[in-house]
């Protein structure tokens, strides 16, 4: 029986369930029950279900390992012999025989026996599985049956069981954090064995290509990151240039001067920006804002490349206002109108009060808005891909072009990858200095907040 | 002592003016940076619709093609196999031949034939073979023109141009000028744009697998992340005690965030394909990585749209004897609803246009066939565009930009939901 039928079967005997346990709650008319007939439904149908699901689970996670020890152990000892690389291909071979796939070459014998075994092993676990999971399932609500009675509190039973299920819901969030710590880390740890801290941390070369013969030229490769944190800083930088001061400009103006009208038009209409997809600014960035800069160059005698730090910056930064001017935005019309009202009182000009007044306030909350759109900056991927350079300039130069972090990053792993390259790896030491920088930026934009949020009440 | 008050008031009076043209800079400067950012709003779209309007058209040529039975089913049976295998090709440069009849020399010929699209030859296959009566007649038939063709009747292909510096060489443009004065080369309603798949040549792609692939994917973002989501936030927000671990979990979710959305990708890259052995370039597994990244989103949404039912409402449920549960479930919920639906939505729009993670997990393949289920091969909106952007013809330009127009209007009419949902069920308590 296949696992999709098993768990229908089973989604069968849940509702079964349900309706059993409902019905001999509503069955005994004369007895007062402790919960609504439905709570009764719901425990036996709990009952039915989660144990059967657990082993479900268990089992589909340990049966492809068990298979695979015992068609193993059951091959001739000279192939048992052959390095763990050529038995996993091997093993791909019997499994493709069985799932009727291309093989390589014309089977061995061993290998057909090896299917035949496989086939046989794997038949036998899905009778199994079918079997166990739906007895159990059988066996548990039969027990979850016989304790529905009056005094039963099923409603407590159940609720609890709910409560837990959305405590296990909220772990999602922990778990994917440590998920994408481990998985980055555990790789970037591989990648440091075969390159050293120092040189990636320090070194000033970066060309991540790996021999593919020992004795090719420049075999060796270069695994200096230096070159893509200055790329990465240059067209951040670039970004945040043009981003902090028309964000912050913006959000005085919108929340300052404007009337309601300008505002309620202009608000939504620079939200849209952030709503674009990040490929759609990488497109533009390319195909409009790059030749724009080169011609543009032209005329002023610069030679400016047509993937320059600029154009992506530039870009970057058009992307990264609505962060900047929304954020701002809010904490500017947090701060209480009686400071606006005091400083007016003393005569002193509407731009006077804002720059004296309402932005010293609001600085916490607009420096946490700036760091928050650094962090964007940093991390932002498509439009460095499509916009920026492949090449790792080390330059200050925002007419040359420059690479980037994320921009190697996809370079690394797009295509074919074989997983104990230090290439490959090299990616993934690269998203592991990315994740910390952008977590430390959040951290220390959520701390300036709470450190200095001034409190008016 | 008055001539110091004097000079007081003086130095006062003169500063005034001063502090009002700073005043009025001030105020002007806030008033620019408002216009920059939406006059690039402007400029983007415009560019956007100019370059891409064009492509939902597509030029054709009229030609009279006819459809001899001696070539496409010699032997009379109209077995399927037969016809499939004809050389439709040939029937379509028969057609070309016999319309400019002076043509001779080889090379000509190949430029000749090389107006209408390689792909022509396969639709006619197709309607040939879902219409075999067909076989023996001489059709009149609109053929999909190459690429170079539809360049240049659209413009972008300058007519006046040196010969060596267009893709278009001089008979080519005397057989095109001739057939537009018989009127045989028509621009139509580009169906292809959205009914194929991908394909190396540009006047046959479409963005129908990318969308199927998009869909698929939030298809799975949506089953995992809407439950998951509410399921935080009405914990977070009804149950979670007040300690460490509560606290943990909330600066876990902002934290998540502000993640980089490549990030994810190489967390799916390294848990999903490599550890758990999930196919690669699957919409699977691309749901899986988008809803880790959109699960923050719902659950913020899922919390404030909770924290705004007022008090009053649990606090009647409760005295009416409803246990905790029961006053989330049957009271709280229905009216937290459609805050946690709109912000769902909102998620939904940032997955439907993320495309950095998608690139790590291998959806960037070049996909014709449209995916059928989450596992199969696929790709999405977004890297359609990345892919078409860096093809090299002209004509995948206005494409990209098409597909582009496309991708946006999904997010307007996702945002344009939400905005709906929010207006009609919110309430001022």
């Amino acid at each position: 029986m296949p696992s999709s039928t098993v768990l229908a079967v089973l989604l069968a005997m849940t509702l079964l369930a349900f309706v059993l346990g409902r019905r001999r709650s509503l069955a005994r008319s004369g007895a007062r029950f402790h919960s609504l007939p439905t709570y009764y439904g719901s425990y036996v149908a709990i009952w039915c279900a989660f144990p059967a699901l657990a082993v479900f689970c268990l089992w589909q996670l340990a049966e492809p390992g068990f298979i695979r020890s015992q068609v193993i152990a059951s091959l001739p000892a000279e192939v048992l012999a052959l390095p763990e690389a050529e038995l996993g291909l091997l093993y791909n071979d019997i499994r493709n025989l069985v799932e009727g796939n291309f093989v390589t070459a014309e089977p061995s014998e061993e290998v057909v026996a090896a299917a035949a075994r496989y086939e046989s092993l794997s038949r036998i676990s899905d009778l199994g599985l079918a079997l166990t999971v739906l007895l159990l399932g059988t066996a548990t609500l039969g027990w979850a049956f016989r304790r529905v009675n009056p005094a039963f509190r099923a409603r407590n039973r159940v609720e609890k069981t709910m409560q837990r299920l959305l405590m296990v819901a909220s772990t999602v969030a922990i778990f994917t954090t440590i998920g994408i710590f481990f998985s980055v880390l555990f790789e970037a740890f591989r990648f440091f064995q075969q390159v050293s801290p120092l040189e990636f941390m320090f070194g000033l070369s970066w060309s991540p290509q790996t021999a593919i013969r020992p004795d090719q030229i420049g075999s060796s490769g270069a695994f200096g990151a230096v070159p893509l944190f200055a790329g990465t800083l240059l067209i951040s930088g670039i970004a945040m240039v043009v981003a902090v001061p028309v964000g912050l400009m913006s959000a005085i103006y919108l929340s300052e001067y404007a009337n309601r009208r300008v505002r309620a038009v202009a608000k939504p209409m620079l939200e849209v920006l952030a709503g674009i997809p990040t490929v759609v600014y990488g497109y533009f960035a390319a195909l409009t804002v790059g030749p724009l800069l080169r011609q543009f160059g032209e005329g002023f005698g610069l030679d400016v490349s047509s993937e320059s730090a600029l154009g992506a910056g530039l870009v970057m930064g058009i992307m990264i206002i609505p962060f900047v001017s929304s954020l701002s935005d809010d904490v500017i019309n947090a701060v209480p109108q009686e400071l606006r009202d005091g400083s007016f009182g003393l005569g002193a000009t509407r731009s006077e009060t804002i720059r004296k007044v309402v932005l010293p306030a609001a600085l916490p909350g607009i420096v946490s808005s700036v760091l928050l759109a650094a962090s964007r900056a940093i991390g932002e991927t498509m439009i460095v891909v499509m916009a920026a350079g492949l090449a790792a300039n080390l330059t200050a130069n925002p007419f040359e072009a420059v690479t980037t972090v994320t921009v190697q990053i996809v370079t690394l792993l797009v295509g074919d990858q074989e997983f104990d390259s230090a290439k490959t790896l090299a990616a993934f030491a690269l998203g592991l200095l990315l994740f910390l920088t952008t977590l430390l930026l959040n951290i220390v934009a959520l701390g300036v907040v709470r450190r200095y949020r001034e409190q008016y009440e | 002592m008055s001539n110091r008050r004097q000079s007081v008031r003086d130095r006062v009076a003169l500063g005034i003016a001063r502090r009002y043209r700073r005043e009025r800079n001030f105020r002007l400067l806030g008033l620019a940076a408002v216009l920059v950012g939406l006059s690039f709003l402007a400029f983007f779209f415009l560019t956007l619709i100019g370059n891409g309007y064009t492509a939902f058209l597509q030029t054709h040529i009229r030609l009279d093609v006819e459809l001899s039975a001696s070539l496409i089913d010699p032997d009379g049976e109209l077995d399927p196999q037969t016809i499939g295998r004809a050389n439709y090709q040939g029937l379509i440069q028969n057609a070309l031949r016999a319309r400019f009849p002076e043509v001779a020399s080889r090379n000509e010929l190949r430029e000749l034939f090389a107006l209408v699209s390689p792909g022509a030859a396969f639709e006619l296959r197709d309607s040939v073979l879902g219409n075999p009566d067909l076989i023996g007649e001489t059709m009149d038939l609109w053929l999909v023109a190459d690429d170079d063709v539809d360049m240049l009747i659209k413009g972008h292909i300058d007519r006046s141009a040196e010969e060596s510096q267009r893709r278009i060489s001089d008979p080519q443009l005397a057989w095109i000028e001739a057939l537009e004065a018989d009127g045989r080369i028509e621009r139509q309603f580009n169906h292809r744009f959205f009914t194929a798949g991908d394909s190396r040549d540009p006047e046959m792609s479409g963005i129908r697998s990318a969308i199927t692939g998009s869909f698929l994917m939030l298809l799975v973002t949506l089953a995992l992340s809407f439950p998951l989501g509410v399921a935080t936030a009405i914990y977070l927000e009804e149950f979670a005690p007040k300690n460490r671990w509560t606290d943990l979990i909330e600066v876990n979710i902002n934290n998540l965030a502000a993640v980089p959305s490549i990030v994810f990708g190489l967390l799916g890259l390294a848990l999903f394909i490599n550890l758990f052995g999930l196919p690669r370039s699957a919409p699977l597994v691309g749901g899986l990585v988008l809803t880790l990244m959109t699960l923050p989103v719902v659950i913020i949404a899922g919390r404030a749209a909770l924290m705004s039912v007022p008090p009053s409402i649990r606090e009647a449920a409760l005295g009416v004897g409803a246990s905790k549960m029961q006053m989330i479930l049957h009271h709280v919920m229905p009216l937290a609803l459609p805050g946690m639906l709109t912000g769902t939505i909102i998620g939904m729009a940032r997955a439907l246009g993320e495309s950095a993670p998608l690139l790590m997990i291998g959806m960037v393949a070049f996909i014709v066939d449209v995916p059928e289920s989450p596992l199969d091969p696929a790709t999405a909106l977004p890297v359609q565009v990345y892919l078409w952007a860096d093809s090299p013809e002209r004509a995948f330009v206005e494409r990209t930009s098409a597909a582009i127009l496309v991708l946006l209007a999904f997010l307007l009419a996702m945002n344009a939901a939400a905005i709906l949902l929010r207006k009609r069920f919110e309430r001022n308590w």
